[in-house]
């Protein structure tokens, strides 16, 4: 219904970005957790100088116990207290090949960030994420101008389930309403478009509600600023079901979803690319949109390490996109640039899954 | 282009291609259609509300339709709950829902409840086109196809005229106005009532028909479809009458192109199965055929006025079982409609109350969770069990107080233990389970649900003065937070034991990255069942010690076997392993030949003499249930569910030979062969001989212990014996899919996996036979042995039949060899996957060795040495040696 869509908010990225995808499988970022293992950051790192006091530096505000609360773990407020090390992990996997990379901002809606008390910075924290991965794109595409490379805009599941009860005793309980998640999302959206998002991706979808708010909130964004951004949903198969957590297959999964239109649709997290292949298979089989993967790094071993190395990712991605499977890949849990380079490699030379089907 | 299909979904997705003909919508849970409905909605009894779309999903509707349009019903929130409530129910949830409300709010309200995509009922031009549009837009927003009804500024379209003007203006302006998906429009262009005595209405029936033709014709991807029950709405009382209504009515409408319709799908009657007499008079009115068709049908009617005998289709056979599988059955469907009245069953049948819990409810949740293990449940159901779970230990726990009071254990629980899905972590269904089952055993559970903070579940523990602490958590980072808060809880100085479950964690990872930072005891607990007796054993003062100390040795044990794997065990080189070999005078041994040499091949073997062969042990085994046959029929624990399991495979095993569901082959064969170092060399009587590679133990043994090998049990060439080797392959699972297939489409997984596991069993006997038939008949180097099935079991005999994959010879590529040798695939049906697995999976291969001492072994851990002298026989590269070979590495790969 081309006709009646919004214009594109950045035409020349959203062509250059179609126009790619025409021509060879693009190339997502992997782990920013498991990139962030690597610098093994104590509190004080986590809070940077800005955070430094026990607070927000930047802000007068009132002290009470949210300013001792432990800040350890919250990745996504790297953006604002240790902004060169998000950049550098960018760059390592725009340099590994990444034609994607995805912002920092998994966690950054007020549900997630309540349990940190950061309420207060989640338009700020969308916004710098998304500056940072422009401006890592920026540099990758002066470095080779060949290439155009896009930042894209993540919008997490959050940690709360629309169409699942927390509570045994009373399956018809909630414990998050559809209003809240549009809100939630609406202002992580607003955050990511205004920080220069190139695309917005709704992922890690493990309930398909919230999904639908988060494409509901991007919905009336777009229409309030008259444009819109192309679109990735990409949810979650959790385990040997080949269900999503909140119970739908793959099928059922796509048909509440294609009413957003996306530019893509697919799969990431949960499983290694060996497990997400029939499913990935059933997206391809049905969806009229590219189709996009970005598992993990195999299954977890004992010790919730993911083992599978880029060689064994690679081979297996490979063979998805020898089957015109793809449009776009990258990785999930575990993976690092060399899995992204590896990947990069195992696709080149196989034409993408749209064009892949013309052929046939 | 091809025509675009309508696509909805519920937790399935629900495809509308041209071959579904008709899409049947529940209309029962409907407020303003079923007097039954309203009134459980009005009294808010709700789960019995829940029962009705579940009877209508499991009666064929396709798609369920929810109205709550009732002025005492405040019907935005019954609208919520009720959705919500079902979407809890996956067996009511694979289905797409239709909102029906004439109110938007309502409407929305629904919308903003359903994860896949449903259906609006409805939207029409009755307000306007503004309204009209900005509805679908909406609509758009949410996700969903939307019946558009006949309606206009002017009314609604009560003639064929109307119906059809009044639906292409609509599918225009929503086609060209806001871009609304043809396929996702689903015209009403209104059914109403016949047969009224009034005139003007005897046309109703042939105007709706006529329209659905012409909307069809215009319109190829947009739907027609209409609310059925009201055109027999003159005939209320009359089933019959009115179900023959139905029948005619849809056997016209659906020619003419109607194909949705919303129905009581337990009760259409078919067409061709009505009274003729009756069928012709109900045409006639239908169909407007003549001026006293109403009079002619009344007088009829009578005739046929039924005696409220209602047909009911739900399916209530469990209903009818011993009251400990009615709560299992329960327990594993999520039903909690009837589980207290058999709780209260079985405990007017129980010494004690205590004892339904820990009898018929604790089994009934095991099974649910094997099946949640093993992948068979999903999520919401395991919710749905452990919301039964509650409900029956609800009815119990006055009994069990009352029973406290009476014995004087006044009141005091097993012990306090604090519950936490570690921080980062939303995954709690575990969790929840072990809390139900604790709770269930009288501890006193404090559960801080998910992402929880490690500080906040000590000060917790500590403000509760709990006796326990478990963490749970499904995903991989939690893990690492578990390791935190035990650090946490030694550097605090805790001395409450820790257990650790969820479905990521491990012995291994508990033992290594847990239990070694926290002194007091961490316990790993596998799953919900264990969680009982490791929390009693805790907090019991003469127990815990004892307890502890073995968890404490057991996972010392663990770390030592991890750290000397890493090591490495002491190996021999090749050479050394390879002068240890077992050997015989061969001078003193002359190898048998066989008395019938060649490939012999069995086809559509009597499965009847297979039977006393079957080796039990391992069928319950897979079942989980352990013990050693027969003695496990009479197991204290397990014996009534092993007995009853035997019987049903004693049944299915009469069946399936009787009705002959599975066929049965083999090839066997025996050529002249000589040991070439670790190789056996077999002379096919091709011009090259066929090479069969084997491996050799290198684990360091005293002299009287030799490094076993394969090869070493047929004579080398320079021994100037003539030897032998044979080989088979056997099968009972061909023809088993097309059974698998039939049980899985009546989802009974019980039969199915039954029938596998029983196509296994005759597979292994069928080898088991076909050895027993080569040593006495075929070979005949023991023709005078006499067995019986515990003998043969216990592998009392001369001779051994090591398959390719397995201990003696761990590579399993040599299936190739052995498949060519014998043409298995063109000669039994049996087929080599890429990954040399046979399929069907109820098949076995292998070699047959005659030598009277011949055993069989355990090859273990390789050196790079072996591994490169194999590749090199092989014609491999290390790389590839290493991959086929990677379970008994003795090194790091490079």
């Amino acid at each position: 219904m081309t006709d009646h869509a919004l214009p594109w908010l950045h035409p020349d990225r959203a062509e250059k970005l179609e126009t790619a995808l025409d021509t060879r499988i693009l190339l997502l970022d992997g782990a920013m957790g498991t990139m962030l293992q690597g610098h093994t950051l104590d509190e004080s790192g986590y809070r940077g100088a800005r955070f430094a006091h026990g607070c927000d530096g930047h802000h007068d505000h009132a002290h009470d116990e949210s300013c001792t609360r432990e800040l350890k773990g919250n990745n996504d407020l790297l953006s604002l207290s240790q902004p060169d090390i998000i950049r550098d992990i960018h760059a390592a996997y725009l340099d590994a090949g990444a034609d994607l990379v995805e912002t920092n901002t998994f966690n950054a809606t007020r549900i997630s960030q309540s349990d940190y008390r950061m309420e207060a910075l989640v338009h700020e924290l969308n916004a710098e994420g998304a500056r940072l991965a422009r401006a890592a794109c920026a540099a990758a595409e002066r470095k080779d101008p060949s290439r155009p490379r896009f930042a894209v805009g993540v919008l997490g599941p959050t940690s709360r389930t629309a169409s699942i009860s927390p509570d045994v005793n009373d399956p018809g309980f909630r414990n998050v309403s559809f209003e809240e998640l549009v809100d939630n999302y609406t202002e992580a959206v607003d955050g990511l478009i205004e920080g220069g998002a190139d695309l917005i991706m709704v992922e890690t979808v493990f309930d398909t509600l919230n999904a639908k708010a988060a494409l509901f909130a991007i919905d009336a964004e777009f229409r309030r600023r008259g444009g819109r951004l192309p679109l990735m949903i990409s949810g979650t198969i959790t385990d040997k079901s080949g269900r999503t957590l909140s119970g739908q297959t793959p099928e059922a999964f796509y048909i509440a979803l294609a009413h957003a239109r996306p530019l893509s649709i697919g799969f990431n997290c949960a499983l290694g690319a060996d497990e997400l292949r029939p499913h990935v298979q059933s997206l391809a089989s049905l969806a009229d949109c590219r189709i996009s993967a970005h598992p993990n790094a195999g299954l977890p071993n004992a010790f919730g390490e993911y083992d599978e190395t880029p060689e064994q990712m690679a081979r297996t991605l490979g063979g998805f996109a020898a089957d015109g499977l793809l449009d776009i890949v990258g990785g999930c849990c575990g993976t690092s640039p060399e899995h992204i380079a590896a990947i990069a490699a195992a696709v080149r030379g196989h034409a993408p899954r749209s064009r892949a089907r013309e052929a046939a | 282009m091809s025509r675009r299909l309508t696509r909805l979904s519920g937790l399935e997705p629900l495809v509308l291609t041209p071959d579904l003909n008709f899409v049947n919508v529940g209309e029962r849970t409907n407020v303003t259609g079923s007097a039954r409905f309203r009134n459980l909605i009005k009294e808010e009894r709700f789960e019995e509300a829940v029962e009705v779309a579940r009877q209508q999903v499991e009666n064929g509707a396709q798609i369920i339709d929810v109205n709550m349009d009732e002025g005492l019903i405040d019907s935005e929130a019954a609208m919520v709950r009720f959705l919500n409530l079902i979407a809890s129910e996956p067996d009511i949830a694979r289905v797409p829902v239709m909102i029906d409300s004439s109110k938007w709010s309502v409407i929305e309200a629904g919308l903003r409840c359903l994860q896949g995509k449903g259906v609006v009922n409805s939207i029409s031009l009755k307000e306007g086109e503004e309204a009209f549009l900005e509805h679908a837009r909406t609509i758009q927003r949410y996700g969903a196809a939307a019946v558009v009804m006949a309606f206009d500024e002017d009314g609604q379209a009560d003639t064929l005229e109307r119906k059809v003007a009044i639906c292409s203006r609509a599918h225009a302006l929503l086609t060209q106005q806001v871009g609304f998906p043809p396929e996702d429009i689903i015209f009403d262009p209104n059914i109403f009532a016949i047969a009224t005595g009034i005139e003007e209405h005897d046309n109703y029936a042939v105007d709706f028909i006529e329209a659905a033709r012409e909307l069809k014709k215009r319109f190829p991807e947009s739907h027609v479809s209409g609310g059925l029950s009201n055109v027999s709405f003159s005939f209320r009382g009359n089933n019959t009458v009115r179900e023959a209504i139905h029948s005619v009515f849809l056997y016209h409408a659906i020619a003419a192109g109607m194909d949705m319709g919303i129905v009581n799908a337990g009760s259409l009657a078919i067409y061709d199965d009505l009274d003729s007499e009756l069928r012709e008079a109900v045409e006639d009115v239908v169909l407007n055929r003549r001026k006293d068709a109403t009079e002619r049908l009344l007088a009829l009617a009578e005739r046929f006025k039924d005696n409220k005998g209602e047909t009911k289709v739900e399916n209530k056979a469990w209903r009818e079982k011993p009251v400990a599988e009615r709560l299992s059955h329960a327990l594993v469907h999520g039903i909690d409609q009837y589980v207290v009245e058999d709780t209260e069953e079985a405990r007017q049948q129980s010494a004690r109350p205590l004892d339904v819990i820990e009898g018929p409810l604790m089994s009934g949740m095991n099974v649910v969770g094997d099946l949640f293990g093993a992948g068979k449940m999903f999520l919401p159901q395991v919710v749905k069990s452990a919301r039964v779970m509650k409900k029956a230990v609800a009815h119990l726990i006055p009994y069990i107080e009352e029973e406290k009071a009476r014995t004087g254990d006044a009141g005091k629980s097993n012990g306090k233990i604090v519950l936490a899905t570690v921080k980062g972590d939303v995954h709690d269904i575990g969790k929840n389970i072990v809390g139900v089952v604790l709770r269930c055993n009288n501890f006193e559970v404090i559960d801080l649900g998910v992402m929880v903070p490690a500080q906040k579940i000590l000060e917790t523990a500590r403000a509760e003065n709990a006796d326990l602490i478990g963490l749970s958590g499904l995903i991989t980072p939690s893990l690492e937070e578990m390791s935190q808060v035990a650090r946490e809880m030694q550097r605090q100085d805790f001395r409450t034991p820790l257990l650790i479950g969820g479905a990521t964690t491990s012995r291994a990872h508990t033992a290594l990255r847990i239990e070694p930072h926290y002194e007091a005891g961490t316990v790993w607990v596998k799953d919900a069942s264990r969680a009982v007796g490791v929390a009693q054993s805790l907090v019991s003062q003469e127990a815990v010690a004892d307890f502890l100390d073995k968890i404490r040795s057991e996972y010392a044990d663990v770390r030592e076997r991890h750290r000397s794997r890493g090591a490495g065990k002491k190996l021999v080189t090749l050479q050394q392993a390879r002068d240890n070999a077992w050997t015989r005078d061969w001078t003193a041994y002359d190898p048998p030949a066989p008395k019938q040499p060649g490939v012999h091949v069995f086809d559509d073997y009597d499965l009847t003499e297979l039977r006393p062969y079957i080796d039990w042990t391992p069928f319950f085994q897979a079942w989980e249930l352990a013990g050693r046959f027969p003695a496990i029929l009479d197991d204290e624990i397990v014996g009534a569910q092993a007995r009853e399991l035997y019987d049903d495979a004693q049944a299915m095993l009469d069946r399936l030979i009787a009705e002959k569901w599975l066929r049965a082959r083999a090839v066997i064969g025996f050529w002249p062969a000589q040991r070439i170092g670790d190789d056996v060399e077999v002379d096919t009587g091709a011009d090259i001989p066929t090479t069969l590679h084997f491996l050799r133990q290198q684990a360091d043994k005293p002299v009287e212990r030799p490094n076993l090998c394969l090869a070493d049990f047929v004579a080398p060439a320079d021994a100037g014996k003539q030897d032998w080797i044979g080989a088979f392959a056997v099968t009972a699972g061909l023809g088993i899919e097309e059974h698998v297939a039939r049980f899985e489409a009546a989802h009974d997984d019980y039969s199915s996996i039954l029938l596998k596991a029983l196509a296994d069993r005759l597979a292994e006997a069928f080898a088991e036979r076909m050895h027993q038939r080569v040593r006495t008949e075929f070979w005949g180097h023991a023709a005078n042995e006499q067995l019986d099935n515990e003998a043969l079991i216990a592998e009392n005999y001369h001779g051994i039949r090591p398959a390719p994959g397995y201990p003696a010879c761990p590579d399993h590529t040599e299936k190739t060899t052995l498949f060519e040798l014998l043409d298995v695939t063109a000669r039994t049906g049996i087929e080599l996957t890429e990954g040399f697995a046979m399929y069907p999976a109820a098949a076995v291969s292998g070699w047959y060795f005659a030598h009277p001492d011949s055993q069989y072994f355990v090859v273990g851990n390789l050196t790079r040495e072996q591994v490169a002298d194999y590749a090199r026989r092989k014609g491999w590269n290390q790389a590839e040696a290493e991959r086929w070979l990677a379970a008994n590495l003795a090194y790091e790969p490079d």
